[in-house]
């Protein structure tokens, strides 16, 4: 515990100057005190004068879209950790199991067709989506074969992710006007615009579950290192557990996509990267992962906001446009290794 | 001997097992009790189905037909973890790309007595710490997977199935891609080892070594006993296709078998 606690102290420091930042920064010029102000009257009633306006940028606007940016980065982060884990691959990350492709097609469903519009927002389109495909792809999985074999669950996700993604494009060119058709791009890209309060109330409580959850079955995820067979020879009942992790994590991304859209490259990028440095020991990678996950889309996240002044780029844009260029860092680093 | 296999619970037993795979029958039909503290070595051509034994011995595969019992208790209604605290497997080919240490990979092996809450504890370190020791292999703790050989790395997996404080270990095939001097080395250190082994083996006179053994033919267990009451020539000749004899070694008086084809 004594090691543990300058580990914590330091984590959260860094969470919180992370948050202070993208609370900070954006495409208004706030000066810093009249953000410290808003932060001050809502944290403990200071009772400032500030304008309304700039009270409602900092609190609904800019505070919200950075916790649910970092909810997401650290729930995306975790379920790469927890997918790549359990299927054995390193190319394994939140997406894989179709959950992007399904969320897109749900909601342009909503978006498009106007299917339960009334009752369905697009986000709630997103989800019901998002688990359709999951469940297409773990039905096509165990009807491929034995669950030990981790190249199904690959393959039918692969399967899985076409059919969806073949659907929403159809969808797309059959009934969408060029305005919708930007809109739903823009929204697939990953968009964290629309957040505001009811959001983060969903996203942080989901990320933070995932990542106990995780965190409780650490050293089940350590058995796996030598393959299904070696975990099952260790104790752990493999089939029960790669189907409540995987679930687990299905329904963290669905969360995550049905808010913000399809964030690539944090799920894969995070966990990797954090494994260099750290080792395999799932019980230092998954927090790692967590907070990792979640500084690196809070800076995605300012970026977005500020890289074209007066435009916001999808920070799906943004992480791929730094994540593509880290991922093929840590590949030619891995060179000469097995 | 019979009589004290009888006193005794056999710490692994099974009967009547059987499996089919793709409509094939791979094992039909064994019946096989361990003695307790024994290497009891398993033999038979490519395909005879000692994998397959092994594994469903092991409870990681479901048997078409019969029982395993481990520790008196059937296997089949035993949670996992209860299994992993009494039975050890090492697999033929287990690898990982992860950059595990040698320290870590044999700490996995006190998985099963470990829960969520319970930290890795000195009593744990100290078992790992033993099973290095017994494997001869405390000078590689600090080294990564990948930058091991072949010995190093069975002698790796066998120190984790140590680690779990098994009292049957099921090894396949250890000696495999191995050079002779760690062959002999490594199976050297497997017998003396106090627990139960059940062990498949390819080379004959390492089998020959054991305290008993077992021959597989096309998922038949044809014969078990001592080693030269079980691999008679004859018996070689109608499971393996080959001609055998037996040789003295001049340097010591062991006798070791000498295979000639048809």
């Amino acid at each position: 515990m004594s090691r543990l606690l300058p580990y914590s102290v330091l984590a959260l420091a860094a969470l919180c100057a992370a948050l202070l930042a993208g609370t900070a920064i954006g495409e208004s010029d706030l000066a810093p005190n009249v953000v410290y102000q808003v932060l001050a009257n809502h944290l403990w009633q200071a009772g400032y004068p500030v304008d309304p306006i700039d009270a409602g940028i900092v609190w609904n606007y800019r505070l919200t879209r950075t916790l649910v940016a970092a909810a997401c980065g650290a729930g995306l982060a975790t379920c790469g950790v927890i997918l790549q884990a359990l299927l054995r691959n390193p190319l394994a990350e939140p997406y894989l199991l179709g959950l992007s492709a399904g969320a897109s097609t749900g909601a342009v469903l909503v978006g498009l067709l106007g299917l339960g519009s009334v009752a369905l927002s697009m986000s709630g389109g997103a989800f019901i989506g998002a688990l359709a495909a999951f469940t297409l792809v773990l039905v096509l999985a165990r009807a491929a074969g034995p669950s030990n074999n981790n190249a199904q669950v690959i393959l039918a996700g692969i399967a899985g992710s076409q059919l969806f993604t073949a659907l929403t494009a159809f969808l797309i060119t059959k009934s969408a006007t060029a305005e919708q058709a930007r809109g739903i791009l823009f929204w697939l890209l990953g968009n964290l615009s629309g957040v505001r309060w009811p959001s983060v109330w969903l996203a942080l409580p989901v990320a933070l579950f995932g990542l106990v959850v995780c965190l409780w079955h650490r050293r089940a995820l350590d058995a796996f290192t030598f393959g299904t067979d070696s975990a099952a020879s260790l104790g752990i009942p493999v089939r029960r557990t790669q189907l409540l992790l995987i679930s687990c994590a299905a329904l963290v991304t669905a969360v995550m996509v049905s808010i913000v859209g399809a964030i690539g490259f944090v799920g894969l990028v995070i966990p990797h990267a954090l494994r260099l440095l750290l080792g395999p020991g799932h019980s230092r990678l998954l927090p790692a992962s967590a907070l990792g996950g979640a500084l690196f889309l809070i800076t995605a996240d300012i970026l977005s906001r500020t890289l074209i002044p007066g435009q916001v780029i999808p920070v799906g844009v943004v992480t791929a446009l730094i994540g593509a260029p880290v991922f093929a860092l840590i590949l030619v680093s891995r060179r000469g290794r097995p | 001997m019979t009589v004290m296999a009888n006193l005794q619970i056999a710490p692994l037993a099974c009967q009547g097992l059987g499996l089919q795979l793709g409509g094939r029958s791979v094992l039909r039909d064994i019946d096989l009790a361990a003695i307790q503290g024994e290497t009891l070595a398993i033999v038979g051509p490519n395909g005879s189905g000692k994998s397959s034994l092994l594994k469903l011995l092991a409870g990681l595969r479901k048997p078409g037909s019969g029982r395993v019992d481990l520790l008196g208790e059937p296997l089949a209604q035993l949670p996992r973890r209860r299994i992993a605290q009494a039975l050890a497997l090492v697999e033929q080919q287990a690898d990982t790309a992860d950059a595990i240490s040698v320290y870590d990979a044999v700490a996995l092996g006190r998985t099963p007595w470990l829960s969520a809450l319970a930290p890795f504890a000195s009593q744990d370190r100290a078992i790992v710490e033993q099973a290095l020791a017994d494997l001869d292999a405390l000078h590689l703790r600090t080294r990564l997977w990948h930058s091991l050989s072949g010995g190093e790395r069975q002698r790796v997996h066998i120190a984790r199935a140590l680690a779990q404080r098994p009292q049957v270990l099921l090894l396949d095939e250890p000696t495999n891609h191995l050079d002779i001097q760690h062959q002999l080395s490594l199976l050297q250190q497997v017998q003396a080892l106090s627990v139960t082994t059940l062990v498949a083996l390819h080379d004959l006179n390492q089998a020959l070594t054991c305290d008993r053994v077992a021959v597989l033919d096309q998922g038949h267990l044809v014969a078990l006993g001592k080693p030269f009451d079980v691999l008679t020539p004859e018996r070689l000749l109608s499971t393996f296709g080959v001609h055998a004899h037996y040789l003295t070694d001049p340097f010591d008086g062991a006798r070791i078998l000498r295979f000639r084809a048809p």
